[in-house]
């Protein structure tokens, strides 16, 4: 072999065709990220920009009225509230204890392969198919009626599968030697796993619980069937049985039904913000957890 | 001398695959019984049929008798609970739970229902100190477990296994994942543990059986070959396949 057909560690670039199909490449890529994060700034600025100058202390506090011609989105902050709360009280221990079943409990493998093949399904479906099933089933089968009850028990059959998925996520990483242990201690399965099990993965299960309420918050499509639309302004007991709008669906009604723009976007900026805040709290929370168990 | 386990053609099966064969042995109170065999000769399985935590794996089928202190435990309906309490269990890695040194040792006792705080902290300091390791953990109680030593961790294990006053302390491999110091120590506590405690103990280590056994018992494929005491296994084998083994022919 020759001195020259060696490349020289001198030469400082690549030959030509390499070097310019590399800074093509690396140009493209850059202009990918370039357009993603192009268009979160733009959405955020936009919805920002298009709801600041209609946003006031009134329209947060206050009920519309059609008397005074005023608008207000309140009931629906509340709405939104006693939705997700109430989804969330039910969905928790379901979807805990489905997962504690499948993780602890299930001896026979081919049926935990069946649930956790169901589970997965039911993550995929549109959710637009859970608000016309809902409808159905506890609106008009259980009578519930178009109100917030009926619109948080469909939410708990959507969310039903995250809760699952990370719950088991967790449970999974306890290891082993300490079911072992506490089994050898001469604990019986629940015991040892409510007291060395689920300590362990309470920040899994946390966390998927602010992952739940953030699609929850988001949901609209399942809400328009089941919750209504009404925005009245209620406490709790009565607000769970009679109709109402969440925010989204109050965004929906506003915007596509009676052209109010300003206050639309005025809810998509309290949407927006209630997104960071969710984000925020999972990411902080799980930060916080591994300070501690370090 | 008193026996406390008597094993009478003792069989166990994972599935299809016959894992132990005909067992038969007299397990001796305030002795300590060294398993030894090479890896997967079902040593393991066998101690682990004696506090019954193979009813864990869904697959075992058990046949034949184990009788601990006259209580047929093979196939019966005896209140395993209480039988892993009485016969209290050390695994081969350190498994302390993720909680303070205290609350590990508490733990058995909670779960045996006793609450009174000073009873517990009664409890947490003898266990401790039986386990040879109460000055050195005596000002780090509320730490949390995992930060200890390997070695430490697997005292603090055999002090959280006795502080439920079992009567029996089956050990699998207890001293492999610790370095020689560590190992020394634990050897000595088991001799020590010897007058109150019966003590099994599995070893892929043939020094320590010799060390701290006063009966061998040389399980090979399933088979319990040879069963005897200590100095007449290492010193005059009555089996070929045994002397082959401790000789380092094979294993």
């Amino acid at each position: 072999m020759s001195d020259n057909a060696k490349p020289s560690l001198q030469q400082k670039s690549l030959p030509f065709g390499r070097s310019l199909y590399s800074h093509a490449l690396q140009s493209c890529m850059l202009l990918c990220i370039g357009i993603t994060v192009a268009l979160v700034f733009f959405l955020i600025l936009y919805i920002l920009i298009r709801a600041i100058p209609y946003f006031s202390w009134e329209i947060l506090t206050t009920k519309p009225s059609y008397l005074r011609g005023t608008i207000g989105v309140l009931p629906d902050i509340l709405n939104t509230i006693y939705l997700v709360f109430t989804a969330l009280v039910i969905v928790l221990p379901l979807g805990v204890g489905a997962a504690i079943y499948l993780n602890e409990y299930a001896k026979s493998q081919k049926l935990v392969k069946v649930i956790e093949y169901a589970v997965e399904t039911l993550a995929g479906i549109p959710s637009i198919i859970y608000g016309l099933v809902g409808m159905l089933f506890f609106c008009q089968f259980l009578s519930l009626q178009t109100s917030l009850l009926a619109g948080s028990l469909t939410l708990v059959i959507m969310s039903i599968p995250v809760i699952i998925r990370t719950t088991q996520e967790s449970l999974k990483t306890v290891p082993n030697g300490y079911r072992e242990g506490a089994f050898g201690l001469g604990s019986a399965r629940w015991h040892m796993i409510r007291t060395v099990v689920l300590p362990c993965c309470i920040d899994g299960i946390v966390t998927g619980c602010i992952l739940a309420a953030g699609r929850m918050l988001g949901e609209s499509a399942a809400l328009l069937f089941t919750a209504g639309f009404a925005h009245a302004l209620h406490g709790y007991i009565d607000g769970i049985t009679s109709s109402g709008a969440t925010l989204t669906v109050a965004l929906y009604v506003y915007a596509k039904e009676q052209g109010e723009f300003e206050v639309a976007f005025v809810i998509a900026a309290i949407l927006l913000v209630l997104c960071f805040i969710t984000n925020y709290l999972a990411q902080a929370y799980g930060r916080h957890m591994k300070k501690i168990k370090q | 001398m008193e026996t406390i386990f008597d094993v009478e053609n003792f069989n166990l099966w994972y599935g299809d695959n016959h894992a132990l064969h005909n067992i038969n042995m007299k397990i001796e109170k305030n002795a300590i019984t060294a398993l030894i065999g090479p890896s997967g000769c079902g040593k393991s399985t066998f101690i682990k049929t004696l506090n019954r935590m193979n009813d864990l794996i869904p697959s075992v089928k058990l046949s034949g008798s184990i009788r601990y202190r006259g209580q047929e435990i093979v196939n019966s309906d005896i209140n395993v609970y209480n039988l892993r309490k009485e016969v209290g269990m050390v695994f081969q890695k350190p498994n302390p739970f993720p909680m303070s040194v205290y609350d590990n040792i508490a733990y058995g006792p909670r779960t045996h229902g006793i609450k009174n705080k000073s009873q517990l902290n009664d409890i947490v300091e003898k266990s401790l100190r039986d386990a040879a390791i109460f000055d050195e953990l005596k000002d780090r109680l509320k730490d949390s477990a995992l930060g200890l030593s390997g070695g430490q961790q697997q005292r603090l294990c055999i002090a959280r296994a006795l502080a439920v006053k079992p009567d029996v302390l089956l050990m699998d491999e207890p001293t492999s994942a610790l370095d020689p110091i560590s190992t020394s120590k634990i050897e000595e506590l088991v001799l020590d543990l010897k007058k109150e405690y019966s003590i099994v103990i599995v070893t892929h280590n043939m020094q320590q059986a010799v060390r701290i056994s006063d009966y061998t018992a040389f399980f090979l494929l399933g088979d319990l070959v040879e069963f005897d005491k200590t100095d007449k296994i290492f010193s005059k084998p009555s089996d070929k396949r045994t002397e082959d083994y401790i000789t380092g022919r094979f294993g």
